[in-house]
């Protein structure tokens, strides 16, 4: 479903090109479970980004699902952002001014969906993610579990083929970390394909497969 | 994102800076206000004067000494050109086939007296026909009539304002008055006509015209007021006046044959520039406001930096973040606009109720123009702040801290 195929990307910072990926081969199926490990700036949230099409590669091929990215145009990627993939992120990245459920439901208004139709679904969501009780809080009226629960019930609200998890327990306790991946696991379950950012062996360990990066190239889990 | 949806995610996110958004609007409301109530006065005393003129008789010619150009509007009667004669008036009157009356109208000041009180009037000496030429009621008595004029006899019909203030509630019928030297019987009250763009029409006295010649010491006329038998003979009118006189004079044209219409279209478009002023410093203020909604419309984006990398990143597309901070900052404006209508509208009846010589007249395209033009300052003002947020990367504002 994702391949990946000699993918570089490199940045201009301060007049200096600077190399942050240096060549990566990858290919994720469908149903797969992956964590992405190494320490910080190895460049792997910048592979996140790529793979989550907030980005491009400065060169190399990316298919998704038989799409190849490069030739899609930035509101294709928006659209396919939309309608593929799911983000979860460190900091949640919830609006803060927006109650849980209307954050849960943000996809969908870019999706075209009949407003009762999605409002049922964001319920349900958030009831599976057990916060149904909570759909009118403010993300500054949530625990930071909580936030993370508001944040993986939106990305799962377009039914994405894709989740992407970036670093998502970082901000959390290892108790409510825990809670998290046990959320991810039962997700992966019903046949999500999840990759995940972290740096905690731990965390990784939830993962089926486990791939390594260093300095931009991969160093180990890249087939 | 359809349209619903983007108005409401607008009108959300004004709603959270509440005070924020009253006070950028404010500034449209004032501007949309004050254009609604500038035009209202200048259009109000266009009105005014139009109203007025008309009130003062149609069809009417009237010569004065000098020659001018239309623009020139009216003359003092102080010019060292060659003077209009009463006789001319008379010639004038008795030659011309095409008009009913040639009034001969001297102008001046002077003190009228009457037992201690005194006070510093318009004098205006005329012939009969004057008051029905000029619309002119008589309240109390007998207007000036032609024996009067002819054996010049000592009669004054007095304005109300002069009534008031010398004779005060006596009879003032039979009256003897003091104007200048001389005295002066009251043989009528004009019908109060009241104030006309700030100036008292009642502050006047009438007089016959040989009087007036004689009071103020001249052969000089002030003018020379022409009622024509009717409008389509004005020009016919003109003409022959103008004949006449050349005639007179010498084969020169020393003086000038004014219409009312004429004078009418001259005040019109003086106002018609004021107007114009008065709706361009109005539309400063407007801009200004708008300026202000560019002000706070890049504070919301820099703010929501970080929303806007979160909506891009689940499929928010940079048509979708642009219409939406440009719904933000058209709603602000077009919630203003509604509000400075209001406000204007509600200045505009409050001026004239409080300062009844303050005419004001709202105009249903002031409305319409300063709205739109409303709608078009949120547009304006807001695109480049929404095409700023537009184009934000979705990594770099998904970081902002």
């Amino acid at each position: 479903m994702v391949i990946l195929d000699d993918i570089k990307k490199s940045y201009i910072l301060h007049g200096r090109v600077v190399e942050v990926l240096k060549g990566i081969t990858l290919e994720i199926k469908e149903g797969e479970f992956l964590s992405i490990m190494g320490p910080s700036g190895s460049g792997k949230s910048t592979l996140l980004n790529l793979i989550g099409c907030l980005d491009r590669p400065t060169s190399g091929k990316y298919l998704l699902d038989g799409i190849d990215i490069n030739t899609l145009s930035d509101n294709e990627l928006a659209e396919i952002r939309n309608r593929k993939i799911g983000f979860v992120f460190q900091a949640f990245n919830l609006i803060p001014r927006l109650s849980a459920i209307k954050n849960v439901v943000l996809p969908l208004l870019y999706s075209g969906m009949p407003s009762e139709e999605r409002n049922r679904m964001s319920f349900d969501l958030l009831q599976k993610v057990g916060l149904s009780h909570r759909a009118n809080h403010l993300p500054s009226e949530l625990s930071g579990g909580e936030q993370q629960r508001v944040s993986i019930a939106r990305a799962l609200i377009n039914n994405p083929s894709l989740i992407l998890a970036d670093e998502p327990t970082g901000n959390l306790d290892s108790k409510t970390g825990q809670e998290i991946m046990d959320i991810f696991k039962s997700i992966h379950k019903e046949g999500a394909t999840i990759i995940m950012v972290t740096h905690e062996k731990s965390i990784s360990e939830h993962a089926e497969r486990i791939i390594t990066i260093k300095d931009g190239v991969c160093f180990s889990g890249c087939y | 994102m359809d349209v619903i949806e983007t108005i409401s995610v607008a009108k959300d996110s004004l709603f959270v800076n509440k005070i924020r958004s009253a006070l950028t609007m404010i500034g449209i409301i004032i501007g949309v206000g004050a254009v609604i109530l500038l035009v209202s006065i200048g259009e109000g005393a266009r009105r005014e004067i139009y109203k007025e003129l008309g009130e003062l008789g149609s069809n009417i010619l009237i010569v004065v000494p000098g020659k001018t150009s239309k623009e020139g509007g009216m003359h003092m009667g102080t010019s060292v050109v060659r003077k209009i004669t009463y006789d001319e008036a008379r010639f004038i009157e008795k030659r011309a086939k095409n008009i009913i009356h040639a009034v001969p109208v001297v102008l001046g000041t002077s003190w009228i007296k009457y037992k201690g009180k005194s006070r510093d009037t318009y004098i205006v000496g005329v012939t009969d026909p004057y008051f029905d030429i000029r619309n002119l009621k008589i309240e109390i008595g007998r207007g000036i009539n032609a024996s009067d004029v002819d054996s010049r006899q000592k009669v004054c019909v007095l304005g109300r304002t002069v009534k008031k203030e010398v004779i005060g509630d006596a009879n003032p019928l039979g009256a003897v008055v003091s104007i200048g030297d001389t005295k002066y019987r009251v043989i009528g009250i004009m019908a109060p006509k009241g104030m006309a763009l700030g100036f008292d029409i009642d502050d006047v006295v009438f007089i016959p015209t040989t009087s007036a010649l004689e009071l103020f010491d001249t052969d000089r006329l002030f003018n020379i007021t022409v009622k024509v038998r009717n409008a389509e003979l004005i020009d016919e009118a003109k003409k022959e006046i103008r004949g006449i006189l050349i005639r007179r004079h010498a084969n020169k044209e020393d003086f000038t044959i004014l219409s009312q219409d004429e004078m009418i279209a001259v005040m019109g478009k003086i106002l018609n520039i004021m107007t114009a002023v008065l709706a361009g410093i109005a539309t400063i203020s407007l801009i200004v406001g708008g300026i202000g909604i560019m002000n706070i419309m890049l504070v919301s984006v820099k703010e929501r930096t970080r929303e806007i990398g979160i909506r891009k990143a689940v499929g928010a597309k940079n048509r979708d973040i642009l219409l939406q901070f440009l719904a933000e900052s058209v709603i602000l404006s077009v919630i203003g606009g509604v509000g400075g209508i209001i406000l204007g509208i509600a200045l505009s009846v409050g001026l004239h109720y409080f300062f009844d010589f303050l005419p004001t007249h709202i105009t249903w395209w002031s409305v319409v123009i300063a709205f739109l033009f409303s709608g078009m300052i949120g547009v304006f003002f807001g695109v480049y702040p929404a095409r700023k947020a537009a184009l934000y990367d979705p990594i770099v504002a998904l970081r902002y801290e």
